[in-house]
This record gives C-alpha cells, structure tokens and sequence, in this order.
C-alpha cells in the first residue's frame, strides 16, 4: 500500500513496559461476488499492559473483522493478507491452527456480542468455565470444577455452588454475559477481546457489566480491546480509543482528549450526531451522505465526501495517520479545522 | 361507520394533518389496560411456581394529550411494546379501555379507527413488503382507506414522499434499494399516508447507526412542529427520549411506575428505578467506574412478579411495607402532572434508608464487591 505504519524490524520475545497486543498495518480482504473488500486497510493500534482500548466505528467500518484478525477466527472468505498481530512480540498472522490453539486462551480470550450463541446450549455452564483450566493449565477435574465455582463468584453470579449444574437457557441475558467473562478469564488471559458485548443488554445491566469489566482490568491486570458503536460506553470503560472509518483508522488517542477535542471531522460528526441524556442540544447533526464502498473506496481521504472541510488535496493523497503533540493521531490534514469549529462553538454559548 | 369521522377532504388538509375535529380533553386515554399472554399450561406453570398467564401489561393507566410527544421508556420485558401494540390495536385487551378523541375503541376497529393510530416499527428491513415499490406500498394503502380520490393518489404520494425528504426517483424502488435510514423513512411516510391522529413509534432508531439517528430523529422532530403531530415513542435509550419528547413514562413489569415532564424526570426522578436507570446510563464525561451499579440485580421474571411493590427485589430502598402493599401511582404534592408508584416517592425518605440500602445490596452480589 502507500507505506503506512511504522514498519520497523519485528521484535522478538516481550518488551518491559511495550504494549502487550500490538497490531501492525493489518490488511484483510473479503472475496465477494462484486469484487475483493477490503474490510480492514492498514491498521495500527497497540494495547498497553493493564489498560482498556476501545475500537469504535459504525456498521462496517471494519471493527469486528480486525478483532477477528487478531484472533484468527475470521470467517473463511476473508483472510489477512499483510501485516502483523504481535502479542508479547510473537506474530500471531503465520501461526498454524496447532500453534494458535495454545494462545487462545491462555494467552488472548474473546467476549462476544450473543452469548447465547457462543456458549454451549447442551453443556453445564460450570463444565464450560472448568473445560479451559483442564485443556490449558493441566487441572484436575475437580480442581477445575473449584476454580470455576470461584469465577463464577467473581463475576458476580449469585450462588455459584447450584448454578455450576445449570444451563446457559436457566441464565438471564446478562448472567450469561458473566459465564463468557467467566470462561475468558479462566485461564488468565493477558488480553480479552470484547465484541460489543454489551450491546444486547438492558442499560442497567450494562452497567453491572462494565463495572464488572473495569474492576477485573484494575485488578488482575488484564488488557481489554473493546469494539462498540457506543461512545459513551467506551468512555465509561476504556483510557485510549481508536476511531474507525472505512476499513482505517482515522483518530486515536486517550478518551478524554478524543472525546472532548477531536481532531477529525468524522470523530466530531460522531458526537455531535448522537443525543447525549446530559445535555439538551436544540439539534442534532446529522453526518450527511453514506459509508463509503470498501470494494472501491473513494480516492484519497475516505472520508472527504462527507466532510464539511474537505479541501480539493483531500481528494489527491490518502492521509497517514500523523502523530500529534500528547500521544494522540489523526487521519486529517485539515485537522486544525475541528479546533476552530469547536472553539466557534464554544464562543457562541 | 359511524361517529363524527371527517370524510377525507382533499383540499382541506395535506398528509399527516391532525384530526380537525378540535375537541377539548386529551387525544387518547387508556384505563386498566391489561394484555397477557397464555405460557405453556396450567399444570406445568404449578410445577415450576410460575403463573400461567403472562402479564405483559397489568393495569396500565394513560393519558396523551393533543400535540405532544410521550414517551414509553423501560428495560425489555417491561412491556413497552406490548402496551404500544395494544393501543395500535395490534393484539387484543384482556381488560381495560382505550378512548380516542372522548370516544371508546371497540376491541374489534373499524377500519376508520385503525387509521388514527399508525406505528412506525423498530426494524425497517422487516417491516416494508419486499416485493411492492413504494408506490405500490403507498396506493394500496391510500385506496383501501380512501384517503385522497383517485386522481390524486400520485400526487399525494409524492407529496408524502417530499415530506419524509425522499426524492420521487424512490416511488418506483423497492425497499432493498434503500438504506436503513431511508427504508426508516418510507415507513414513516406510509404511517402518515393516513394522516393518523396519533403515531406510534416503537425503537424507530434502535436498528439504525449512529451518524443516521440523527436525520430520523430530526424528521420526527421536524414533522411534530409541521404537522402538529401526535407522538408515542417507545425508547430504551433515554438520550433519545430526552431530545425528541415532552413527557415520559416509565415502565416496569408491566406497569408505569413514574410519569413526569421530561425535565422533571432527568432532573427530579422520584422512583427509585427511574433514578437508577438514569444513573446506569454510560456518560460521555468522567468515568465512575468504581462506584456500585446503579440498579442491582436482574429484573424478576413476569411470571413470577413479587407481591406488593414489583421493584422492592432491586430496590435500595426497601422496607417491609413494600412487600405488602403494591404502590399506587400517586401525584407529587403541587405537582399533579408528576406522579410515581412507590411509598417513599415524594414523602420523605424512610427512617432507615441508609441501612436498608446497604443490606440491600448485600442480598444480591454485586459485581463491585466481594
């Protein structure tokens, strides 16, 4: 592609203090009937140790495929075809299936959005949260059986002893949620994948699981990627955030700087498209126009068609995610523009 | 058919214009509305300690005046929707009575009385045939309700259409050409065809992206100043709720258990369900991630709701009186417009709340402790 991403020599073995889950200029391609997509085009995003990221972006933009990427669970039309996923400084993206069955798990668990469909409907759930310790870590059956009951008390499913014995259809919605944090956290995973998973959930319960989900990252220390629509989620949750867009990503950087000073017209357009409970805006705007086609995206920036400050050289050059001052990066080359339109907001109230 | 139903007047008023009928009191009000639906059998629910009959909606009062926008909000399960369908006719009342205009709905609606109350469903790729264009969607609709003569079926179409903000080139598309918010728009365009006196919406922007909300919920916004609309909008998401409507109701269980003017309920809830929804509501600033939940616990099954007042099992402030008697809901003091159903609503807090509330939360683990 046009040279993205930092591309420097592959390090080998862990980096004290380096991100535990790194992603470099992934690219993934989906053969369709119309032509190749390119659902993920050359992403970039680390994990640091302890810390909860989120991925946001809207239908499409190619959240999910890359979360799958990392995992290696993409569906069998799509696959990576360049770029690196390293975890603790090994490429996951060469691995055989062999290799990345020791990883999963003990190494890189997922949470998906339906755990319905993710559990085992014919299988006790406490044999489902033991299976990982006695695959992985060479538990007895009975010990596994201990440590699961134990997970299942520290996430919160009330007594754990009798509900081992039942079925993940006896579980409301969100005490199924728990069993999936349960089985991800049995073999104390370095990094937990989250694919909305908090999407199918009434708020209040929602709220039970992120609290959930932020106690356990303060605690053992695990790492979260947590891909959602729901920017208020992400900022409840996470400490850094990447915005996606068209298959890239086009803003990242920590919440509070991204959420409260973006620096790409798309990142802006998110928020000031979406009512927020607290504040009453007379109306809301919306992002004018449609996702753009992954199978042949428009030249240049992708976003440009939809944006407000789009200037004739956003049609020329396809943007390189830039490093600003603070640790944060944008995908714009106009991205003073935001500034200016958000301090001309400020100064109208 | 009879009642003082005005015959469509072409010239008189354009799509969606409220019913000129002009009386005074409110557009509908509904009393003792009950629905329920039959679960497995009788024998079965005894062995599991379960009730046979499921009470989606279990004596629910109601009152949307003229012009406003009400919201229904509640978890799921809370039977929003089935409240919505019953008022919209779309399954039937075990009790109760729904008066329109001043005037009682027979259980069985005349196709006059099905006209006035039109619903916007929550998923626009379900709920547009796939095989009609718009057009043919909108003419069988005009012609079996007669609503505009004949002649003018086209025009009226288009002009339904220019309302909705869709061009004519999509009279002739099928719903597959469109996107999500477009299709959100025919079917908005196809419950105002019949100029209803009340619409309601069930989750219109659930099934839609973020940066598309915005131009639905600014349609909505912008048809209630043209028209004067009528809106019922069942909503989960309470940002929504708080940008587009004037009032809200709140449900659980199959009850209301609090109903307020919009800025009154985010500012001054006064059932302690009401306040833990609104706290468990994910803000864009600072986290308080190391806070309790809000609300503890899950929601009880309705078929087996608690005795006296359904929310004590997750209350925090819950007392023995609770479980006794089921709440009624009562007005504020000075307030008549506010009203919710708990004991400790807008008295003063009991005795031993304190205490209570953290008992309360020992009874249920709770993600933040242990």
């Amino acid at each position: 592609m046009t040279g993205r991403g930092p591309g420097g020599p592959v390090i080998t073995g862990p980096v004290p203090g380096g991100p535990v889950l790194e992603v470099r200029d992934l690219h993934v391609q989906i053969a369709s009937r119309r032509g190749l997509v390119k659902a993920v085009d050359g992403v970039s995003l680390e994990v640091p140790r302890g810390e909860a990221v989120g991925l946001v972006g809207e239908s499409g933009s190619g959240k999910s495929m890359t979360l799958r990427a990392i995992l290696g669970v993409l569906p069998p039309e799509a696959k990576v075809t360049s770029g690196q996923v390293l975890l603790d400084g090994t490429d996951l993206v060469p691995l055989p299936v062999s290799a990345l069955n020791r990883i999963r798990g003990p190494k890189l668990a997922m949470i998906f959005q339906e755990p319905m469909s993710a559990l085992n409907p014919v299988m006790r759930v406490g044999l489902q949260i033991a299976e990982g310790p006695q695959v992985h870590m060479g538990y007895s059956r009975s010990k596994a059986a201990e440590r699961a009951v134990d997970l299942m008390r520290r996430v919160g499913i009330p007594d754990p002893e009798r509900r081992f014995r039942a079925y993940p259809h006896e579980f409301s919605g969100g005490m199924r949620q728990r069993v999936m944090i349960a089985i991800a956290l049995s073999c104390e995973p370095e990094v937990i994948l989250c694919d909305e998973p908090t999407t199918a959930l009434d708020v209040t319960i929602q709220d039970q699981i992120l609290r959930l989900l932020a106690r356990l990252c303060r605690e053992s220390g695990v790492s979260l990627l947590f891909v959602t629509h729901d920017l208020p989620v992400v900022a409840q949750l996470c400490q850094s955030v990447a915005v996606m867009y068209g298959g890239e990503i086009v803003e990242r950087g920590a919440v509070e700087d991204v959420f409260v000073e973006p620096r790409h017209p798309y990142t802006l357009g998110l928020l000031r498209s979406a009512p927020d409970v607290a504040e009453i805006r007379s109306s809301l705007v919306p992002i004018p126009g449609s996702p753009p086609s992954l199978i042949s995206p428009p030249p240049g920036c992708r976003f440009h068609p939809r944006c407000g400050f789009a200037e004739p050289d956003c049609q020329q050059q396809r943007p390189p995610l830039r490093l600003l001052p603070g640790g944060r990066a944008t995908a714009c080359l106009h991205y003073e523009r935001c500034q200016e339109s958000l301090e001309a907001e400020g100064a109208a109230r | 058919m009879t009642g003082p139903e005005p015959a469509a007047s072409p010239a008189a008023s354009g799509p969606g214009a409220a019913d000129p009928a002009g009386e005074a009191g409110p557009l509908l009000t509904a009393t003792g509305l009950s629905v329920g639906f039959r679960v497995g059998s009788p024998a079965m629910a005894r062995r599991r300690n379960e009730e046979w009959i499921l009470r989606a909606v279990d004596g629910v009062d109601m009152t949307i005046e003229r012009g406003e926008a009400l919201a229904l909000v509640g978890e799921s399960g809370s039977g929003k929707s089935t409240l919505a369908r019953a008022l919209t006719g779309l399954v039937p009342l075990n009790a109760g009575e729904i008066r329109l205009s001043g005037r009682v709905l027979s259980g069985r609606r005349s196709r006059a009385d099905q006209r006035r109350i039109q619903m916007v469903f929550q998923d626009p790729y379900s709920s547009l045939n796939p095989r009609l264009t718009v057009s043919s969607i909108l003419h069988e609709l005009l012609r079996v309700h007669d609503i505009v003569p004949r002649a003018e079926v086209e025009s009226y179409s288009r002009e339904l259409l220019g309302l909705v903000g869709l061009t004519d080139d999509a009279l002739h598309a099928y719903p597959r050409q469109f996107s999500g918010g477009q299709r959100q728009r025919v079917a908005i365009a196809r419950a105002l065809a019949l100029r209803p006196d009340l619409l309601v919406a069930d989750e219109p922007v659930s099934a839609l992206d973020v940066s598309v909300q915005a131009t639905i919920l600014n349609l909505l916004q912008e048809l209630r100043g043209s028209l004067g609309l009528t809106l019922l909008l069942i909503s989960h998401n309470l940002a929504v709720v708080r940008h587009l409507c004037d009032r809200v109701a709140v449900m659980y269980l199959g009850r209301i258990i609090e109903v307020a003017t919009t800025e009154q309920l985010f500012t001054a809830p006064a059932h302690p369900y009401t306040r833990g929804l609104l706290a468990a509501i994910p803000r864009m600033t600072a986290s308080t991630a190391d806070e309790a939940p809000a609300v503890v616990g899950d929601p009880p099954s309705p078929l087996r709701i608690p005795a006296g007042c359904r929310f004590r099992t997750r209350c925090p402030i819950a007392q023995d009186i609770c479980s006794r008697e089921d709440p009624m809901l009562t007005a504020a003091p000075g307030q008549p417009g506010h009203t919710a159903a708990c004991h400790f609503a807008f008295g003063e807090a009991p005795p031993a709340a304190a205490a209570a509330s953290s008992a309360g939360l020992k009874e249920e683990p709770s993600p933040s402790q242990s």
